[in-house]
């Protein structure tokens, strides 16, 4: 499976993750690659993480139009990771429905083939966000 | 450093001319500006083109109407890019380089989504896998994060498209000019939640343009008398924010634009009477009421249920009808906006005056982002 995005990795035991920078200087966590931070202007330090994949619902939308080939409606929905970063993505197998959805909910990434998004998308692996379980402890 | 004026300044109707190219159109606004101030093409020492879809339009343009040999500039800031050329424009006259220039902004769009430029170098476009970022799609995240802060309701962000589509019928250059009260909002299409069809900007062909001069030569030229003030000039580009790279930040970067307009010109959001900002979704008028400081922040639907930036209420907002009536074409929105406000500056807006019009303020956005703002006076 190739991955879907440029930050998207397979690390040596098979295992998705997602490519993160840290700036050394500021703390700044940047999603994919970065040379130099964007916050800060620090040169030529930034250090590579595996981004988190637990995190919250920070906003989201509903999409109900978009292009050919994408199954709608989608959550596309961002998220803050616990560790740092904020990272996109659709949020799946929760109804697509504002009365189902919180701000804060608690969310985990998942990786799945991309066809669950797209017609095109057989052979490409992407991150998801599926609701944390933990959302419906007391 | 001596002011600069905008003396002649017009847009064509927006609308959709599938016969007419984009140097077609961009020619009738410049010409329109030329006539609006009694001047020809060879009265122009610089010009100043913004647009997206294509390149070298300046010089296109002047091909059709008059090939002087002058420097032209081609501008593209997004969304912000007439603002941005009239900003060039403004720029020069104030440097000391020229006394008359002409900027025009002009767009022509294919109806429907607007599909992004391919940026970097992804495997498999983005769009719809790694959630989405269409426009209505980002502009209904920014939304649904005031709603978040600040409990702003779904109705209150419709009732934008209420209050614009009525204004445009006031609007002889608006694309639409119709009325839409909020259940036929509600109930349109949802194309990204909250936003549904009709509370999207409408994609469309336009130009405007408009002829600035410096003070010295507007006196002499003898044209002062309709003249518009330019008060200030502002552009700020999207400053680093958590999330900004992901989330689309709008607030920060018009923040700063006002900021910094409100500074160069001494004036404060209370000594505004109009304000043409930039409504390409019903959910982002809502939050540049508090970005330009129209309201306190989170007071953004308090400020649209009560009325007060309609047409008659204390700070009329989008009375041409917005980039959600009047329409949005990308290039020419930033040079239709300061036509709107200094036709009123002017006392010329016919049936939509807003009374006692002597200071006005423009807005534009684009993402990516860029800021324009300006402030207008009555000269």
């Amino acid at each position: 499976m190739l991955p879907a995005t440029s930050y998207t990795r397979i690390d040596d035991d098979g295992k998705p993750y997602l490519q993160g920078s840290r700036c050394p200087d500021c703390g700044a966590v940047f999603v994919g690659e970065r040379e130099h931070c964007g916050r800060c202007g620090a040169r030529a330090r930034m250090m590579s993480v595996h981004l988190g994949e637990r995190g919250h619902l920070y906003c989201y939308t509903i999409v109900h139009r978009s292009y050919p080939g994408i199954k709608v409606p989608f959550i596309s929905a961002i998220v803050d990771l616990d560790g740092g970063g904020t990272v996109k993505g659709n949020l799946l197998d929760v109804e697509p429905d504002p009365s189902r959805l919180r701000f804060d909910m608690r969310v985990r990434m998942v990786f799945r083939g991309a066809e669950v998004a797209s017609t095109e998308g057989a052979g490409f692996i992407a991150h998801f966000f599926i609701l944390d379980p933990e959302n419906s402890r007391g | 450093m001596a002011d600069v004026y905008v003396v002649g300044i017009d847009m064509i109707r927006f609308g959709r001319y599938p016969e007419r190219t984009v140097v077609q159109l961009a020619a009738d606004a410049v010409l329109l500006a030329l006539d609006d101030c009694g001047l020809g093409i060879t009265d122009i020492q610089a010009l100043f083109s913004g647009n997206i879809g294509e390149t070298m339009t300046g010089q296109r343009t002047l091909q059709l109407i008059g090939q002087t040999g002058i420097p032209v500039v081609n501008c593209t800031n997004a969304c912000a890019t007439g603002a941005t050329a009239f900003r060039e424009g403004w720029t020069a006259i104030k440097a000391g380089l020229f006394d008359t220039v002409l900027c025009v902004g002009v767009e022509k769009m294919a109806p429907g989504m607007i599909v992004k430029k391919k940026v970097g170098n992804e495997p498999f476009p983005a769009e719809g896998l790694i959630g989405s970022e269409t426009m209505p799609a980002v502009f209904s995240m920014v939304g649904l994060e005031h709603a978040r802060k600040y409990g702003t309701t779904i109705e209150q962000f419709a009732k934008v498209s209420v209050k614009n589509h009525h204004h445009s019928t006031f609007n002889p250059k608006s694309m639409y000019q119709k009325e839409t009260p909020l259940e036929e909002v509600l109930g349109a299409e949802m194309i990204a939640y909250p936003n549904t069809k009709l509370m999207c900007s409408v994609n469309v062909d336009g130009a405007a343009a408009a002829v600035l001069m410096s003070e010295k030569r507007a006196r002499e030229a003898g044209v002062l008398d309709r003249a518009v003030r330019v008060r200030a000039s502002a552009l700020a580009s999207d400053a680093w924010t958590e999330r900004n790279q992901v989330m689309q930040d709008v607030n920060t970067v018009s923040r700063q634009a006002a900021a910094s307009a409100y500074d160069m010109a001494g004036l404060g959001p209370q000594d505004l009477q109009l304000v043409e900002l930039h409504d390409c979704f019903a959910t982002a008028e809502i939050l540049h009421y508090e970005n330009l400081g129209l309201c306190r922040d989170g007071e953004g639907g308090r400020l649209i249920d009560s009325g007060d930036t309609s047409l008659g209420g204390r700070i009329p907002v989008n009375v041409s009808g917005g980039l959600l009536s009047k329409g949005h074409p990308l290039g020419a929105t930033g040079i239709a906006n300061i036509y709107e406000v200094s036709t009123h500056l002017r006392g010329e807006a016919g049936r939509r005056q807003v009374e006692g019009a002597r200071i006005g303020l423009t807005h534009v956005v684009g993402l990516g982002s860029a800021c324009a703002v300006h402030i207008l006076e009555k000269a």
